[in-house]
């Protein structure tokens, strides 16, 4: 178990992290997301939502995410990787 | 008139200080009665502040601070008239809403935006003409006006220009992007944060800090360290007024507003 950890990619724990956030964010079970859901039809959340998200995620990972860079992004999967881009 | 309840707005002065507080749904847009009802606050802020040492701005509005110019008034008047009167009706409401700006800006009294949430465009403008600006963690800033083809107008740049260096005001200005409160704090743009739902309580503590001191003393410092860029303000009215005559103004303004997608802030 610890050994499998410490292979899991970086990639794979911060789109772990932003499941969790998310669930908890908008109140939904977190077994019920996964990662190439459109988050904005699964979570059910408007554009002022989805900066609010984005707000919470830039704190949890203290990084910044240029709005721009996530035009066209809506599933957990290629948003994990634009954070993990600026980690 | 000590107190105030408006469509858009209220504002009340108690012991030294005045509230004025946005709450327009869905984020405080600021259209015709907005305008108005500002007026009506500006022209009632040169009574009030004799009484007064400090006067706070917000929202009553979990959805954020201001999200700036009414685009969906915007787009609509200007398309039910011709070209010609919309751009003179452009040009008159931004006369307007620069005069409500400058007497805020320039108000002897120590001025404080105690922002959350969005704060875009006319919004951040306005949190700019104060003297502080408290944000709660959550909020987030923008001038999203290049994606319509325009740029901020409401005093946005000369006064964005008197508080940052060129390079972030050029960094914000032309990618349009939004950012949060920890970076605004890092660059120099706001003086505290704090966390979520709490900057309101923050002003008003730091108000309250603010009645210990002289008030002419505060007011000359304001006036040192603050000086108010009036010829730039003109220049932005004219920039934006030649601007908006182009087509792909029309055409940015469309998309947004008959945009269902859930990020139409976007291009």
């Amino acid at each position: 178990m610890i050994e499998m950890r410490e292979r899991m990619p970086d990639s794979q724990q911060t789109l772990e992290e932003i499941l969790k956030l998310a669930a908890a964010q908008f109140k939904v079970p977190r077994e019920r997301l996964t990662p190439d859901d459109d988050f904005f039809k699964t979570l059910g959340i408007d554009s002022l939502q989805a900066l609010d998200l984005l707000t919470r995620l830039e704190h949890h990972f203290n990084v910044e995410l240029p709005d721009y860079e996530l035009q066209g992004v809506s599933d957990f999967r290629t948003l994990a990787d634009r954070i993990q881009a600026r980690l | 008139m000590n107190q105030f309840n408006g469509q858009t707005l209220s504002w009340e002065l108690k012991d030294g200080v005045i509230e004025l507080a946005l709450h327009r749904d869905p984020c405080n847009e600021i259209g015709s009665i907005t305008l108005t009802e500002l007026e009506r606050f500006a022209s009632a802020l040169e009574r009030l502040q004799r009484s007064a040492h400090a006067l706070i701005l917000y929202s009553t509005l979990k959805s954020g601070f201001c999200a700036g110019a009414d685009l969906r008034e915007l787009y609509h008047g200007a398309r039910a008239i011709e070209k010609q009167s919309a751009a003179r009706g452009v040009r008159e409401f931004l006369e307007r809403i620069h005069r409500v700006m400058n007497a805020i800006d320039a108000c002897p009294l120590t001025t404080i935006a105690a922002v959350n949430g969005v704060t875009f465009g006319g919004g951040f403008e306005l949190a700019l003409v104060c003297d502080l600006i408290i944000a709660d963690k959550m909020a987030r800033f923008c001038f999203p006006e290049l994606r319509l083809g325009l740029i901020p107008a409401f005093g946005g740049i000369p006064r964005l220009k008197r508080d940052l260096g060129n390079a972030m005001v050029r960094d914000l200005l032309l990618t349009g992007r939004s950012f949060n409160a920890a970076k605004a704090q890092q660059v120099g743009l706001i003086s505290q944060v704090t966390a979520e739902g709490e900057s309101l309580r923050v002003a008003r503590g730091t108000a309250a800090q603010l009645g210990k001191f002289d008030r002419s003393t505060a007011s000359a410092a304001k006036k040192f360290i603050k000086p108010i860029p009036y010829q730039e303000l003109q220049q932005e009215i004219e920039i934006f007024c030649e601007l908006f005559a182009q087509p792909a103004v029309e055409a940015g303004l469309k998309k947004f507003v008959e945009s269902k997608d859930a990020q139409p802030y976007l291009p």
